[in-house]
Parts: structure tokens; sequence; C-alpha cells
């Protein structure tokens, strides 16, 4: 399948996840959460722009754990928790939320 | 996202009934196909060439031929029935083709066109067919509706091992250029990051050093998580989901408090930084022995005396089975500890002598069942007596928490249902399957839920953990009620008064 944001088309795996991490803006991450039924908001995108920093400096999605633990710091602690991560992404914070940030589907068994 | 499909509706247990056949039901359900960035890698073709049927029946020769167990599940079966009503995904689709006899029958068919002389003379007396590409896409659809757990293979009066034609056609499909998109590309990270997640050496050594903060913060206690320590004692082997996802992870801390409160030396390796295989889900031997042999080449490089596996079921399938076989002689290890030997083996040996303290009272409030994983339940074996798989992790919990009630006996121990992901199916395009497939553990659990007030099921195994989390909450279950075994020694294990 294949995206087009800002004129140009963008290339996604059978799930919509992105060829290309490279390709990806913010404009599109709206468009793939769209899909995926979520409104964008503050918190959403502070889940995204964490992903995509570690991302960028481990080559891999943070384990779940890391991921609240850096929410919990920059949001509050009733914020860092599995629970509320799903309240933001319903599909699992792995994975959906990888989806909208362009990142890679995480694998194995999880 | 919500669901695109429905959730089963529970039955009774203890009137289990055979489903209305719905023939067809589950003809469309497939896994992606591999594509060739993930075929190449491994060694298989990118995509199906001319050719590719003929390559097919040489290929089922070639199995045939080295596994005689093949050869003779494909010519014994006398079509008793047995097995009909025993799969789960049968009793959760009632689509017939996933009935085990039927699923046989699939690659059987083929089986008799080329290698009987009645199917090659007359195939449509007995029940022989072409290999054609509908032929190979309904075996591609329904051997990816099979998680390989043998449960059918419980209930054969002749022992037809279901899983084992499952793999030998998953194998043929391979290579021949039509593999399965989930297995292969996990497959190839092992080979090129080291384990299932690609979770790269630095991205490791940062979780750890997180996790030991938590235990620290938690504890009080400086609980390492050490890696690719040389000269430690036990080398440890886990699945990577341990380190990344939740629940997981609460059980890898729990491993690593019972090292430390033993004061065993431990390490975990990057090089070795994953249990599971699944070159056993592809059928494929020489994937499953080049995945094997990291373990022994990262076991030789830090020097260590004993390897422990941490929870993940087909993990403990290959490494109790085949590991001797396929990456052995493990003549370097101490020949005074099995080789290998399981977390829970190593705990509950503890627990026995004493080694190690656990106070219940860290799980008040719990009540547990068991979910015997099937690769541990059906495929291999703990301790020193039959049926040490079913009694060690059930001593372990018992000591952990304060009650323990075991599920409806037509489903566990070996007659365990599979959770409903294993063998290679825990991917996402394929969960209308795995939420059908979990029905009957869900009926049985339900049943210790409203009766005995349940609010727990633990486990071995990362598929397990993946998939429970993923379906309890479809039959309104909160996703927090599974967890591993380890999980629950983690809370009640004593810290800090360590000789």
């Amino acid at each position: 399948m294949a995206y087009t944001s800002k004129g140009a088309s963008i290339e996604a795996d059978e799930e919509g996840y992105l060829i290309n991490i490279n390709e990806w803006n913010e404009e599109l991450a709206d468009q793939i959460a769209k899909d995926e039924g979520i409104t964008m908001s503050t918190e959403h995108w502070e889940v995204v722009n964490f992903l995509r920093e570690y991302y960028a400096e481990y080559q891999i999605a943070p384990a779940v754990r890391v991921l609240t633990k850096a929410i919990a710091k920059k949001m509050g602690p009733d914020k860092g928790s599995n629970k509320y991560l799903y309240e933001l992404f319903p599909y699992g914070p792995g994975k959906q939320a990888c989806k909208i940030a362009g990142l890679p589907k995480p694998t194995g068994c999880v | 996202m919500a669901a695109p499909f429905d959730t089963p509706v529970l039955g009774d247990v203890d009137e289990r009934r055979i489903p209305a056949l719905k023939v067809g039901a589950m003809a469309e359900s497939k896994p992606y196909v591999a594509t060739a960035a993930h075929q190449e890698p491994l060694g298989f073709p990118g995509v199906l060439e001319d050719g590719w049927e003929k390559k097919a029946i040489g290929r089922m020769g070639e199995l045939l031929g080295k596994y005689r167990s093949l050869q003779v599940f494909m010519d014994i079966c006398v079509k008793c029935g047995a097995c009909t009503d025993k799969c789960q995904y049968f009793l959760g689709t009632g689509d017939p083709k996933n009935m085990p006899v039927a699923r046989a029958d699939l690659f059987r068919s083929v089986y008799r066109r080329y290698f009987t002389t009645a199917g090659k003379l007359t195939p449509g007396l007995v029940g022989a067919r072409d290999m054609t590409k509908e032929v190979l896409d309904e075996w591609f659809n329904y051997f990816h509706q099979c998680s390989q757990c043998r449960r059918c293979s419980v209930f054969c009066p002749s022992g037809i091992d279901t899983a084992e034609i499952s793999m030998a056609a998953r194998d043929i499909m391979d290579t021949i250029g039509q593999g399965q998109k989930y297995c292969n590309e996990i497959i190839g990270k092992v080979h090129k990051v080291g384990n299932n997640l690609g979770l790269p050496a630095p991205a490791l050594l940062n979780t750890l050093e997180g996790l030991e903060e938590d235990i620290l913060d938690e504890t009080g206690v400086p609980v390492k998580l050490p890696i690719d320590v040389h000269g430690a004692e036990v080398l440890l082997v886990t699945p990577s989901a341990d380190f990344f996802a939740e629940p997981h992870v609460l059980g890898l801390i729990g491993y690593a408090k019972v090292f430390h409160a033993a004061g065993v030396s431990w390490t975990l390796s990057t090089l070795a930084s994953e249990a599971g295989n699944f070159g056993m889900f592809i059928g494929n031997y020489e994937q499953m022995r080049k995945i094997s042999m990291r373990i022994r080449d990262a076991a030789l490089a830090l020097g260590v005396k004993r390897i422990i596996f941490g929870e993940c079921g087909h993990a403990w399938r290959v490494a109790y089975s085949f590991l001797n076989t396929l990456a052995g002689p493990w003549d370097f290890l101490d020949p005074r500890y099995p080789v290998p030997q399981h977390i829970l083996e190593f705990t509950n040996d503890l627990i026995t002598r004493k080694g190690i303290k656990l106070d219940k009272s860290g799980n008040d409030g719990m009540v547990l069942t068991v979910h015997d994983s099937c690769n541990v339940a059906r495929g291999a074996r703990m301790g020193d007596r039959p049926g040490g798989q079913f009694t060690i992790p059930r001593d372990v919990i018992r000591a952990s928490v304060p009650k323990l009630i075991d599920m409806h006996p037509d489903t566990i121990c070996e007659k365990t249902f599979c959770c409903g992901g294993g063998g290679g199916v825990l991917t996402d395009e394929l969960l209308d399957l795995r939420l059908k497939g979990a029905l009957p553990r869900m009926e049985a659990i339900k049943e210790v839920a409203d009766r005995d007030q349940v609010n727990f099921v633990a486990m071995i195994c990362a598929i397990c953990k993946a998939q429970f989390t993923k379906v309890l909450p479809y039959y309104g279950f909160k996703m927090s009620m599974a967890g591993g075994v380890h999980q629950l020694v983690s809370t009640a294990i004593v810290l800090g008064n360590e000789q």
C-alpha cells in the first residue's frame, strides 16, 4: 500500500508501516492515526516524538517499560503506566504508536 | 482498533459440544507471504519460480526419506476420527479443514499422488491430488492455522503428530519460495541482529540498566542484570520479549532476583539474546541449527559452566529435546547440572533446598490458575520425574502465592489447549484465528474465574503471554490477568538477607 502526503506517494507495507522511515512527516502521522481511529493530542505526540528520538539513537523502538518511564518523566507519574499508554493507543502502544511514528513494527513474541 | 470480526461466545467446559460445521469458514484466513527480502537471507527462493511443483515434490521426497515418522504418519491414518474435535482451531472456527485429520490430508493427498502406486494409477479413487497452485494456497492458509501444539497427537491412537506434518509443509513452502513473512522476517533478524525483536546490543544494554534502576527503586537492593560477563557460572538464554514487552519483563526481573538471592553468578549474552527458535515453526532443520549455534558460541566465548533457559515454550522444546544434536556436544559444561536447565528447575531446586526464601504475602489476594504451555507440556519435560513439567511450575507457584486452582482436567497438563498464538501464528493479520483458537482456553478460565474467583493465569511462555494479553480483553477479562511464573516469584522473593 501507499500513503499520499504533501503531494508525494509514500510506500508502506501490507499493514501500513512505512518502508522508508525517512519519508515520515507530521502530516502523515496525523493521517495514519486517523486510519487507526486516533485523533492526535499533545499526549499522543509526546509518545510519538519519544519513539522517534529513541529510534534515532538505538535503531529500535524502546521497550514498553523504557517508554512508560520516559512518559512519566515528561508528563507526570500518573501517566507513566502501560494502562495509560493503552488508553492513548488501544491496539497497543508498541505496534500502533510505532506505525504512527513511521517506525518498523516490533516483531517476535510481543 | 475495533475488532473487524466477532468474538466467539463462551460455552460450558463440562458440556463441550462439537461445533456445527462451517465449511470454508476460514478458507480466506492466511498470513502475509514473505517477500524476497525475508526469504533470500535465509537461503530460500524469493518468489515461486517456474517448476516449483516439481521442486515441491522433490523436497517432499527428501523429507519422507529423512524423517521416518513423516512417512509413517502418511500411511497409518485409518480415519478413526479421534482427533476431529481436539484442535482449538476447529473448536473455535467450526471449519472442518481445521480438524487435524483434514489438515494432514491436505498433505497426504499430494503424498498419495506422487509416492503411492494407487495414487499414481488411480488418483481419483484414493483421494490423491496433483500439486497445483490451488493446493499450494490451501496448504499455505491451513498449515498456518495450526499452532503445532500437538494436542491432537495425544488423542490419536497411532500417535500421528500433525505438528510434524505442518512443519514439513512449511519447509516445502519455504523451499519453493512461498514462505510466511512473520516467521522468516524474525529468523532473518536473529541471524542479523541476534534476536527476534531485532534489539541491537546498545538498546539491550540501555534497557537492562533501566531495569536495574527500577529494581533498586522498588526494593532498595542492587540486583544486577549482567550481560556479556566472561567467566560467569550461568548463561541465561531467554526470549527477547522478556527485555521488551509487558508482562514478560516482570519475569525477567524475577529471574534476576532469584540469581541475586541465590548468590549464583550469571550473565545474559548479546550474541545469544534470544531463546526462541522459529526454525522449528518453519520445520527447517538448517535454520533451527543455525539459530541454536549462537547459544553454543556464546557459552564458549563467555566460558560459562551452565546454560539456563528462561520462560519460553517452544525454546524449551528445542533446548530439551534437540539441543544436543543441534549444537552439542556440551562436554565443556558442568556435568553435575542438566544441560540445559530450565529456570523453573533452578528456582524450584532453590526453594526445596531453602536456598531462597519466598513470602506468599507478597502476592496477597491472588488466586492462581496455570495455563500449561503446549511445547513444554507435550514436547519436553522438567526435573527427573515423568510429569515434572507439570508439577515443577505448580510447586513454584504454590510456594509463591496463597491459592492455586487448576482448570478443567480436559484442558491442562498433557491435554492443555494451545493459547491460540503458538507455532508462528502470533501475528496481527491472524488475529481472527488467534481469537477463535483461544476459545477453549477462555472457557476454562471463565469456569474457574466464576466458581473459584481465579484472578490470574500463570504461564511459562513468551508467546502465551503476548497472546493472552491480546485476547483476554476480547473475552471480557483484564489483560493484566496473564503473566509468567517468575513474575509471581519476583513479588514473593525475600531479598536483602543473602548470605
